[in-house]
C-alpha cells in the first residue's frame, strides 16, 4: 500500500522562494481570478505589476488568500468584513507574541 | 457508522426554518472557525457544524435526511436502507461540486465530511474530475488540481532540517466511481530553518493531469509541535534559563542548550530576573537568521536544614539595608 517517494530535490519553502503569477496563485489556492482580483482591489494582497497579466504574487499571498478564501465562505462575510477581521488577527497574533516574550 | 442527529449538532429543534437554521450556523462558525478561535477542539467543531449546515441549508438534503431520521431509531446503528434514495431528487452534485466549497481547501471542506453524510449525499471526488471545475468542461488537457494538507514537525527537525516520513491520506474515485481513501507515504526533506505557518511545496505531488498536462503540486503547511524547552518566536527561539542566585549575582559560565546540542554561555554579573541573553544566529535559520534566547530566571534554593537556614540568616544580615519592596514604597 506505501509508495515511499523521495522528494528532495523538489520541496521549497513557498514563503521565501515561491512567486505567484495570477493563474497560479488561483490554481493553489483552489479559487477563481475574480476573488483574488477582488482581494487585490480591497488591498489584502500586494502583488508587483501592472495588471492582471504581469501580476506577481510574493509566496505569502497563499496563506493570505486561502485564510481570507475560508474566512469568506464559512462565515458568510463580504471582502471588507475579511480585511478587517484579517486586521484584527494579525494584531492578536502580534500581541499573544509579545506576551509569550514577557510571560 | 452512528447516526449523525444535524439538529441537535446546531442546536435548532428539527422543525426550525431555513432562518434559524443558518443563523445557528453563524454563530457557532464564528465560535469554532479555527481561523478565529481558541477552543482546543475548533476543528473537529466546525467540521461537524459545517457538515450539519450543509446538510440542513440544502432544501432536497434536508427532506432526505428528515425522511431518514423518522425511519431512524434513537441508539442504533445506522445503515442506510438499499435504495433509501430514490424518491429524491437531487438537482445538483454533491457538496464537493458545490461552487465555492473546494476540496482540499481548509475545515469546512467536502472531503471532509463524515461517512455518514457520504452515505446520504455522496460527493464528488476531489482532483478526481478536472473536467468538472469552470471553464475546464471541454475536456481538454488539464493541469491536476493542487493539493494541500498540514504536518506537525518536531521543533529539532525544523532546526536542523532533516527527511521525515509523513503520511497523506487522498480521497480518489476509483474505476466503479467509489470514492475511496488513499493512503500514501512521502518521504519529505524538511528545509534547516522552517518556521511554523510556512508552506512547502512538493511540484508534481498534487492530482494527476488531464490529456497529458502535468500534475498539480502538493503544498504541505509545517506545525511544529511544542517543545519542553524551546518556544519559537518569529525566527528566534527563547528558552528559561535558571540561575542560583549567586550565579546571578557574579556571574557564571553555564552549560546551556540548543536545539543543536549544548554550548557555554557567560552569564554577567549582575544579571536580574527576566534578563534576556543573545546568542547571535542560533535562532532558525533563513535570509535573515533569529536568535536564540536564554531569559533569566532566578531560582531560590531550597531552605530544609539548620545549615539552610543559618545560610539565609548570614545572608539577611549581610544584606541588612535591602528592601525586596522599593517599587512599592511611596
Amino acid at each position: 500500500m506505501a509508495d515511499v517517494h523521495l522528494l528532495e530535490a523538489t520541496v521549497v519553502v513557498v514563503e521565501e522562494h515561491v512567486s505567484f503569477t495570477l493563474p497560479a496563485l488561483c490554481r493553489a489556492c483552489g479559487a477563481e481570478p475574480e476573488l483574488l482580483e477582488s482581494m487585490v482591489s480591497e488591498g489584502l494582497l500586494r502583488p508587483a505589476g501592472q495588471g492582471p497579466a504581469d501580476w506577481q504574487f510574493a509566496g505569502d499571498a497563499l496563506p493570505q488568500a486561502r485564510r481570507a478564501a475560508r474566512l469568506a465562505r464559512d462565515l458568510e462575510l463580504d471582502l471588507p468584513a475579511v480585511v478587517l477581521v484579517m486586521d484584527l488577527l494579525a494584531e492578536i497574533d502580534r500581541l499573544r507574541a509579545r506576551l509569550a516574550r514577557f510571560a | 457508522m452512528d447516526f449523525k442527529d444535524y439538529y441537535a449538532t446546531l442546536g435548532v429543534e428539527p422543525g426550525a426554518t431555513h432562518d434559524e437554521i443558518r443563523r445557528a450556523y453563524r454563530k457557532l462558525a464564528r465560535k469554532f472557525h479555527p481561523d478565529v478561535s481558541s477552543e482546543p477542539d475548533a476543528e473537529a467543531r466546525f467540521k461537524e457544524v459545517a457538515e450539519a449546515h450543509e446538510a440542513l441549508i440544502d432544501v432536497e438534503r434536508r427532506a432526505a435526511y428528515d425522511e431518514i431520521a423518522r425511519r431512524h431509531a434513537g441508539g442504533q446503528t445506522f445503515e442506510p436502507p438499499p435504495g433509501w434514495d430514490s424518491g429524491f431528487e437531487f438537482s445538483g452534485a454533491g457538496p464537493g461540486g458545490m461552487p465555492g466549497r473546494d476540496d482540499g481547501d481548509g475545515p469546512g471542506d467536502a472531503a471532509d465530511f463524515s461517512q455518514f453524510f457520504e452515505s446520504l449525499f455522496g460527493r464528488s471526488a476531489p482532483g478526481g474530475e478536472p473536467g468538472a471545475r469552470r471553464g475546464r468542461s471541454g475536456g481538454g488537457p488539464a493541469q491536476g488540481r493542487d493539493h494541500h494538507a498540514k504536518v506537525a514537525i518536531e521543533l529539532p527537525d525544523a532546526y536542523r532540517g532533516g527527511r521525515r516520513t509523513i503520511s497523506l491520506r487522498l480521497p480518489v474515485r476509483d474505476a466503479a466511481g467509489q470514492v475511496r481513501l488513499q493512503e500514501r507515504q512521502l518521504e519529505v526533506v524538511i528545509p534547516k530553518g522552517v518556521r511554523p505557518g510556512q508552506h512547502l511545496r512538493l511540484a508534481g505531488q498534487g492530482a494527476a493531469g488531464h490529456g497529458g498536462a502535468p500534475a498539480g503540486d502538493l503544498y504541505l503547511e509545517i506545525e511544529i509541535l511544542p517543545h519542553p524547552v524551546f518556544r519559537i518566536d518569529g525566527a528566534d527561539i527563547q528558552f528559561d534559563l535558571p540561575l542560583a542566585p549567586w550565579e546571578a549575582a557574579l556571574g557564571a559560565t553555564v552549560t546551556v542548550p540548543t536545539p543543536d546540542g549544548s554550548v557555554q554561555l557567560d552569564v554577567p554579573p549582575a544579571s536580574s530576573q527576566g534578563r534576556r541573553l543573545r546568542l547571535k544566529g542560533k535562532g532558525l535559520a533563513g535570509k535573515v537568521p533569529g536568535d536564540l534566547y536564554a531569559v533569566l530566571s532566578i531560582a531560590l534554593p531550597p531552605s530544609v536544614s539548620d545549615s539552610d537556614k543559618a545560610a539565609y540568616r548570614a545572608f539577611a544580615q549581610a544584606f541588612a539595608g535591602y528592601t525586596a519592596r522599593t517599587a512599592l514604597e511611596d
